[in-house]
């Protein structure tokens, strides 16, 4: 059985839910990043995927995934740096305390 | 033939590399599990003929991205409390099986309009036209830029000690 | 095109299995009872040169070093950018000279704000 885009497909949807489990569920903050991390790979997987099965000659997918990466790195630095306040706030980054919006 | 076997191998290195993530006890293993997947991404792209992809992602993820997770890590100083879990998890993982079948199911019962061409490949040379020519991506380059620029400057201020 | 990279994957096999092989000797000749075994308290310190390590090895890092991470990671990601420029250099002509010139502008003045506010000093 030859690979085609369905593989690709349904490898960057395994890979995405692993991510938004991981998200939902883990109480380390770094953690949580991680797994944003991991979704937006898979996102970039299906669009290069979809770049080279359906417009093999246009590389627009390819465009999209380069500026998804600015985006994800631009992500992480802001994202770590709130988590570095949070934890000089709180002296920990256990998301279950973090509480002060909750009501 | 050789196609496949990368395919599989990366594919299964990369799904590894995330459980990973997810169950290693160490929160510093668990970084370097991410990297793994990082690499194994990379791999799948060399596989979709996108060569110039994958180096990005090398330089991007595993070579920036990564150096900042693993700081991030050293510095909140978690690595011994391990990775512990709250209370959503079966919400979660029902929420993430559902998710994952229905991604599964429109996948597969579409009809993608797959083309016959052969991708265009190296793709270092067309991409630089797309992203630099007249009637290019000219402006989401630039505001590419002054995002990267509002998250240094985002991230300065947040980190910063306030001196009084 | 594939096979070049095929080539990249047989140089990682090739890695991990020289790491493997490596750890696997000593472990293999000790169990063959060729190399004799008698430890002793100086044989089974860690070794390091100069000073004898001290304390827990997950110390907490001092927060500077994410300034110095920060302006890497800003000028890596301008390297995507740079990098497809330069291969097409000749071929874009000066309409894409002035594309970058923004681009490398705009980053650069994050620098610069680091700079001024003295994030990259060492206190």
């Amino acid at each position: 059985m030859s690979i085609g885009l369905t593989h690709y497909l349904v490898l960057s949807a395994v890979l995405f839910c692993i991510g938004l489990y991981g998200a939902l569920t883990r109480r380390n903050a770094v953690i949580i990043l991680m797994c944003i991390e991991l979704m937006l790979n898979a996102v970039n997987i299906s669009l290069i995927a979809f770049s080279s099965y359906i417009v093999p000659q246009l590389l627009t997918g390819q465009v999209f995934a380069i500026f998804v990466m600015v985006v994800a790195a631009a992500e992480i630095a802001v994202g770590l740096a709130v988590v570095l306040a949070i934890f000089r706030h709180f002296s920990g980054i256990d998301t279950n305390d973090i509480n002060l919006l909750k009501w | 033939m050789g196609l496949e076997f990368a395919f599989w191998i990366m594919a299964v290195v990369m799904v590894g590399a995330a459980f990973a993530v997810l169950y290693l006890r160490n929160v510093f293993h668990a970084a370097l599990a991410l990297v793994l997947c990082f690499i194994a991404v990379a791999g799948i792209y060399v596989t979709l003929s996108a060569d110039f992809l994958a180096a990005v992602q090398i330089l991007v993820y595993v070579g920036a991205i990564s150096v900042l997770i693993i700081l991030g890590v050293m510095m909140t100083r978690e690595v011994q409390k391990g990775n512990p879990v709250n209370k959503m998890r079966l919400p979660a993982a029902i929420v993430a099986v559902v998710l994952l079948g229905i991604l599964v199911y429109v996948v597969t019962s579409t009809p993608w309009g797959i083309s016959t061409q052969d991708p265009l490949t190296p793709t270092t040379m067309p991409l630089a036209t797309k992203l630099f020519s007249e009637n290019g991506f000219i402006l989401p380059v630039e505001i590419g830029a002054v995002l990267l620029l509002a998250a240094i400057l985002g991230a300065i201020v947040i980190i910063r000690e306030k001196k009084k | 095109m594939l096979a070049d990279y095929g080539l990249i994957g047989l140089f990682f096999v090739v890695a991990i299995l020289f790491s493997l092989v490596m750890v696997i000797i000593p472990i293999a000749l000790r169990y063959l009872k060729i190399i004799p075994s008698n430890p002793n308290p100086i044989k089974e310190s860690i070794f390091e040169c100069g000073m004898e390590t001290t304390g827990k090895t997950w110390v907490q890092f001092n927060f500077h070093y994410y300034f110095y991470a920060l302006v890497f990671l800003a000028l890596d990601v301008l390297v995507v950018f740079l990098y497809p420029w330069a291969v097409q250099l000749k071929q874009l002509g000066p309409f894409g000279l002035y594309v970058v010139l923004i681009l490398v502008f705009i980053v650069f003045v994050g620098y610069i704000y680091a700079w001024k506010k003295k994030a990259l000093e060492w206190k």
